[in-house]
């Protein structure tokens, strides 16, 4: 089984419902797209996250009810630094799709989900908490997982694997 | 985590509540969990779980790992169910280097998956039990656990961590004897879960216990992330086996249990009923066993058997690279989901290209089931917290990662 090189042209994936449907309801929502190993990337403009998000919920053509997961990646020292990464499932249509959205270095804000899917709370609090990257409109945006007092985000990648600080 | 905080998280609303702190060292919670409480009476006001405790930043120690060096982490993750973490985690490296597995490796993993989930489920069942006051039911189930742990020790030379399944296949061949002792533990299993169902199913103080307690509609489960068998028991038909396969799954026949009542005799009942698919599934495995390799064919990723090592420079020279300096992946990202005892466990690896992964994120089923936890019991009785936590198999070491 040879990788096959991914599809990142927009053009060639509009026929994906969820694609379809966000470059419907706002074209400068989607700012880039990606098929690669079976899976579907879309990179979503920041200010648009939560109205895609329930546009996706929402539309019986793509219905994606589960929130899985969401995530970070630090690119650090490359700007947009931070990459926050959404993957949903659709139980009824099973099928999955993973939202992205690109955030400075500077100061990563990006509108919760929470409104969307309650099951962002404890999802959106550990990034939080590990990245640092802040969700207005959270209900409790405290840490999750490291104590209340800790000094930074241990999973960006100026923070060291082991010793001290 | 709040445990340094001073002041109290939930601030009490009126005299009549209370605040009471549970954990992080209660028996019913299964390692350290806080769950802060307040109350008004016996009923529950608000209920916030606290936790953390067991946080040891795996994701980052990942990141300074070689791919093949995360496999051992994986197991420490959830560790009732290690084989788990282990197959998803290494599926999604196979698929970021689109490796072909070979079907008796595939097969193999299938088998040890359900044996796993048997073993995953025992302990839920006897622990959950346990918490609710039924003693008997933990003894045999340890008894049962037991001769599953022998196998591991078996297959693989360790009771718990087995670290069993590599990228690229599976790391040993299973020894001699190994399929008759699982076929004759499979033979038996169906009569052990006849014996814990006499004494638990029809029995009416358990039901007491947990027939309409803790109850969860099938909308609030999904809204609020929950899958496996806390999704199932409100009703929601979805199996990731089933419904979207990997590793195989579609050539083996199971029924998915589900029930609609949502309360915790009916999550009991679903993992009840799941012990007697997965044991089918054992037995399909078992019977239908293909010949063949149990490692792909890719020497710069899987590596070399031993007697090769000896007689051929090639393969020492693989071995060698591998050991020293890793096997490079190419650049993308995976999310690969399994559907583990507790629900869809999830790995998203992102890679750059080099022998190390720029990320790895496990999404824990129990983290997002944990959150259904104030839904099921605010406005409920104190005493069916536990019940509740038991309901919904909680394992911290997932949680907290």
């Amino acid at each position: 089984m040879a990788l096959a090189p991914a599809i990142t042209d927009l053009e060639q994936l509009k026929e994906h419902p969820a694609i379809a449907r966000l470059l419907a309801w706002n074209a400068a929502s989607v700012e880039g797209a990606k098929f690669d190993r079976g899976e579907t990337s879309i990179l979503v403009n920041r200010s648009a996250l939560r109205g895609a998000c329930v546009l996706l919920r929402d539309h019986p053509s793509c219905a994606f009810n589960f929130l899985s997961d969401v995530t970070c990646v630090d690119w650090y020292p490359s700007e947009p630094r931070f990459e926050v990464i959404y993957q949903l499932l659709s139980i009824p249509k099973r099928e999955r799709v993973r939202l992205k959205v690109r955030l400075e270095g500077g100061s990563p804000v990006v509108e919760s989900v929470t409104s969307v899917w309650p099951a962002a709370n404890y999802f959106e609090r550990e990034v939080f908490d590990l990245f640092g990257v802040r969700f207005t409109g959270h209900p409790y945006l405290r840490r999750l997982l490291m104590p209340e007092d800790w000094e930074g985000h241990p999973l960006r990648k100026d923070y060291p694997v082991e010793g001290y600080r | 985590m709040a445990h340094l905080t001073p002041t109290p998280v939930l601030e009490p609303g009126q005299d009549r509540t209370m605040i009471l702190n549970m954990g992080p060292q209660h028996p019913s919670t299964h390692g350290v969990l806080r769950v802060i409480l307040e109350i008004d009476g016996e009923n529950i006001v608000r209920i916030m779980p606290d936790i953390g405790y067991l946080h040891t930043g795996i994701e980052k120690t990942c990141e300074a790992k070689f791919y093949q060096q995360v496999v051992p982490l994986t197991d420490r993750i959830d560790y009732l169910c290690p084989l788990t973490n282990n197959l998803c985690y290494a599926l999604a490296v196979e698929k970021l280097l689109g490796l072909e597995i070979p079907p008796r490796a595939q097969w193999l993993r299938v088998l040890m998956n359900e044996l796993t989930r048997i073993n995953s489920h025992l302990v839920w069942l006897g622990t959950h039990a346990l918490d609710i006051g039924a003693m008997t039911v933990f003894l045999y189930c340890f008894r049962e656990r037991e001769d599953i742990l022998r196998l591991f020790e078996a297959i693989s030379g360790q009771r718990m961590m087995t670290s069993y399944f590599r990228i690229g296949g599976v790391a040993l061949p299973p020894p001699l004897g190994f399929f008759d002792q699982v076929r004759k533990f499979a033979k038996r299993f169906p009569a052990c879960v006849d014996e814990y169902e006499n004494l638990l199913t029809g029995n009416p103080i358990w039901m007491m216990r947990t027939k309409g307690v803790a109850t969860i509609t099938a909308e609030d489960a999904i809204a609020l992330g929950a899958s496996g068998p806390t999704l199932r028991g409100s009703g929601v038909d979805f199996d990731l086996r089933r419904d979207m396969p990997y590793s195989g799954y579609e050539n083996f026949k199971f029924n998915v249990p589900v029930s609609n009542d949502g309360d915790v005799f009916a999550r009991y009942m679903c993992r009840v009923q799941e012990l007697r698919e997965s044991n089918r599934i054992v037995q399909q495995a078992l019977d239908g066993m293909p010949e063949g390799a149990i490692k792909a064919d890719a020497p710069k990723v899987v590596l070399p058997d031993r007697e090769k090592m000896k007689t051929q420079m090639e393969a020492l020279i693989y071995h060698f690279k591998i050991i020293t300096e890793g096997f490079a992946v190419p650049e993308g990202e995976v999310y690969q989901a399994v559907e583990s005892p507790r629900g869809e466990m999830g790995y998203y690896v992102v890679s750059d290209g080099t022998a190390k992964p720029y990320r790895v994120h496990m999404r824990a089923a129990c983290l997002a089931n944990m959150q259904t936890l104030p839904k099921m019991c605010e406005g409920k009785l104190l005493a069916d917290v536990v019940a509740a936590i038991g309901s919904i198999d909680i394992v911290l070491g997932e949680i907290d990662r």
